[in-house]
């Protein structure tokens, strides 16, 4: 019971980092027809510019700082590289994304090193929330929580209640019918695209120091965050945020769980032996094929609805 | 003749020019062929070690070298492919490098020592010597064990010995957590085996393998540590794997200690901080503490030599045991033929630069020096990568309690 407490808040703490993650790359994904690459790494220069600007100024400005460096960074390959490679297609924009994360993880073990940074908790949110059977829950998860739901609010507001939100949702579905009623459609892929870097800097800002920084954490994020826009469906803001909460709750939960399909096939009488790879592969604990599940998930949803959870149209 | 093949053969010329150049500049040195990740997941492991072997090299070579001749190192990126380490094998034997040295992954080792085996078979006027740095599987000097691979540096059995002999007699209850990959696995293994051997009064309350690299937040893991009610955290999780645990445990406020195998590895005391003073230990060849501890002039310039150009602790003595060892072979020898540098190695004693007697064991290859278990503290007097926390050497493991039995049946060859 204790365990299982513990693992939905914790659960819920990643899935709302993912979220944050996820929610701009599916904005992306679904209004340029662009899988961005360099999302990871984009997260990764996020948290890189917070330990920065909190070793020279302090934590809450880097909230604000690195943000705003990751959109500009962002405003600058959309304009300057996609938008020059669009005309040859989505493989080229694919390749270009593709290019960028090695250069831009280059960059960082060049500018940084590859040891990681010693970004650390602000001193006024280190400390207990409260204590959950004998276990804290530290502050900052709290704020992390508050962050992303927050963020969670003012997409809302600013994609269903404002006039560029309208133009926004329109470009996402029909791109031709919004440029043709004379709206300027590259300007709003540019809005996005840094939009989107923009929330990656900010998961980075609050992620880098709740997971550690250094030149790994573009590979460690990148792919579990393409798996939750897959799975959320392109285009829904909704199905992204229910995928992210979904797969944090799965990868925390697998890690508690030590049984095995072999014992949920022991009471209809079925006991796999032990030393043949079928046998293997029944007995091997879930705990241990934790970080898996979600690729797994992913297979499975585009095998039997490859438009994903609540997308509007086939990925 | 068009353009185009002038060109070509413009550069031909220029090619053959310059491995003609290539050709002379060997002749005033000693090549080592060194493979090793220097970029992907691992790039960080590959370049520090890279930075050890440059200012050992440099202090080998500054004395003289072997031979009066000069080591040169030539790196191969093998991108942490065991394919792509074989690639880069190939071309080691290509330029006729007498010894080819690898350090980073077991399962590359144990293709490297048969891949070795096969080229030195087949070509004897071609042979080459595998020097192993940090492939710790202990299979690789038992069942694996093969005459043209030596190992300089302590296996996981040994390690193991290492950590639980070490572990205070009040710890009475541990949990194991591993890396669930060869060598995580191994680690496993030979853990519970010495725990039963030397600590049977020690329960393990539980035991666990992490997917290797793929945890985001080691949370759950730690409400199960908490939930079993162990004393100590037994783990050789590295890098990564290593900070988010800790990090976690701080973050939720775990007592425990953490009895770790690696986590003086650089990098680790930066993401460890604060949080780990006096509750971390590790399993390690030397820090920068040792020398002073030891009261030891010349080591203590050796390590304010190494901090004033590395922001990370000085860890691995037994790479620079292993080129006093290469040298005087080298010299014995009176060249770098495979068989006759082996030979000079097998059965060596050599002083290490602590004063400790270090031996290369003819029967399986396998290095013998001592080791130290030190506790990550604020009270040290040299820190570790800028923390303000450094180690402290708690118990010196000499390396006639590291000596264990082998299995391995050495197959020499004739001549």
């Amino acid at each position: 019971m204790e365990v299982l407490l513990v693992s939905l808040l914790n659960g819920l703490v990643y899935g709302m980092l993912l979220f944050m993650l996820a929610s701009g790359l599916t904005l992306i994904f679904s209004m340029m027809g662009v899988l961005n690459f360099a999302h990871g790494s984009i997260y990764m220069l996020g948290a890189y510019f917070a330990y920065e600007s909190t070793r020279w100024i302090g934590f809450w400005s880097a909230l604000l700082i690195a943000p705003l460096l990751c959109g500009a960074i962002g405003a600058a390959i959309e304009v300057w590289g996609l938008r020059r490679v669009h005309h040859n297609g989505h493989i080229a924009e694919l390749l270009f994304t593709f290019g960028l994360v090695f250069i831009i993880g280059r960059s960082v073990q060049m500018a940084w090193g590859m040891l990681p940074m010693p970004y650390r908790v602000p001193a006024g949110l280190d400390f207990p929330l409260f204590t959950l059977y004998g276990l804290q829950f530290p502050a900052y998860r709290g704020f992390m929580l508050l962050v992303s739901a927050g963020m969670l609010g003012g997409i809302w507001l600013l994609l269903k209640r404002t006039r560029v939100g309208m133009i926004i949702q329109a470009a996402l579905t029909h791109p031709g019918m919004t440029a043709a009623l004379g709206h300027n459609v590259p300007l709003v892929f540019t809005i996005v695209f840094a939009g989107g870097c923009f929330l990656a800097g900010l998961a980075g800002v609050i992620g880098g120091n709740y997971q550690s920084t250094e030149p790994g954490i573009a590979d460690a994020m990148g792919p579990i965050v393409f798996v939750v826009v897959v799975f959320g469906g392109l285009g829904s803001l909704a199905g992204c945020f229910i995928a992210s909460v979904i797969m944090g709750m799965v990868v925390t939960f697998s890690v508690v769980i030590d049984a095995s399909i072999a014992d949920l096939l022991r009471p209809i009488g079925i006991v796999p032996r032990n030393d043949d790879l079928l046998g293997e592969i029944l007995t091997v604990p879930v705990a241990r094929i934790g970080a898996l599940l979600p690729l797994l998930m992913m297979v499975l949803i585009l095998f039997f609805r490859p438009r994903g959870l609540l997308g509007t149209r086939d990925t | 003749m068009s353009g185009r093949r002038l060109f070509t053969a413009i550069f031909v010329g220029l090619l053959g020019i310059a491995s003609a150049g290539a050709v002379r500049a060997a002749d005033d040195t000693i090549k080592i062929g060194y493979i090793d990740p220097f970029s992907g997941p691992f790039a960080a492991t590959g370049n520090n070690f890279l930075k050890v072997f440059n200012f050992i090299l440099e202090k080998a070579n500054a004395q003289g070298g072997p031979l009066g001749k000069k080591y040169e190192l030539v790196t191969f990126d093998y991108k942490l492919q065991p394919a792509e380490a074989l690639i880069a094998l190939k071309s080691v034997t290509d330029q006729n490098l007498p010894f080819v040295m690898h350090c980073v992954g077991s399962n590359v080792g144990a293709a490297m020592i048969d891949a070795v085996s096969k080229h030195n078979a087949r070509n004897p006027d071609n042979r080459l010597l595998y020097l192993n740095c940090g492939a710790l599987a202990t299979e690789l000097t038992n069942e694996q064990c093969d005459f043209w691979h030596f190992r300089f540096t302590v296996n996981v059995d040994q390690r193991a010995v290492a950590r639980i002999k070490t572990l205070p007699q009040s710890v009475k209850s541990v949990y194991l957590l591993n890396q669930d990959y060869l060598f995580g696995q191994s680690v496993q293994k030979a853990t519970q085996k010495y725990l039963a051997q030397y600590r049977p009064d020690v329960k393990v309350v539980g035991d666990e393998l992490v997917p290797f690299g793929k945890v985001q937040d080691f949370s759950p893991y730690i409400a199960k540590i908490k939930a079993s009610g162990a004393q100590s955290l037994v783990t050789s999780n590295y890098d990564r794997d290593l900070n988010l645990l800790m990090k976690a445990g701080n973050d939720a406020g775990l007592e425990i200690r953490y009895d770790s195998y690696l986590a003086h590895q650089p990098g680790g005391p930066t993401s460890t901080g604060p949080a780990g003073d006096n509750r971390l230990t590790s399993i390690m060849e030397f820090h920068d503490n040792v020398a002073a501890e030891e009261n030891n002039p010349a080591a203590e310039k050796f390590v304010s030599e190494w901090r004033a150009r590395a922001e990370f602790n000085f860890i691995p003595l037994d790479y620079v045991t292993m080129f006093q060892m290469l040298t005087e072979a080298i010299n014995k020898a009176g060249s770098t033929d495979a068989v006759k540098v082996a030979k000079a190695l097998e059965g060596m004693k050599i002083t290490d630069m602590m004063g400790d007697e270090n031996v290369m064991r003819a029967e399986d290859h396998q290095w013998l020096g001592p080791l130290h278990e030190a506790i990550f503290t604020h009270s040290a007097k040299l820190d570790a990568e800028k923390t303000g926390l450094g180690w402290k050497s708690e118990a010196k493991i000499s390396s006639a309690d590291l000596t264990l039995p082998t299995s391995c049946k050495m197959k020499r060859p004739a001549s």
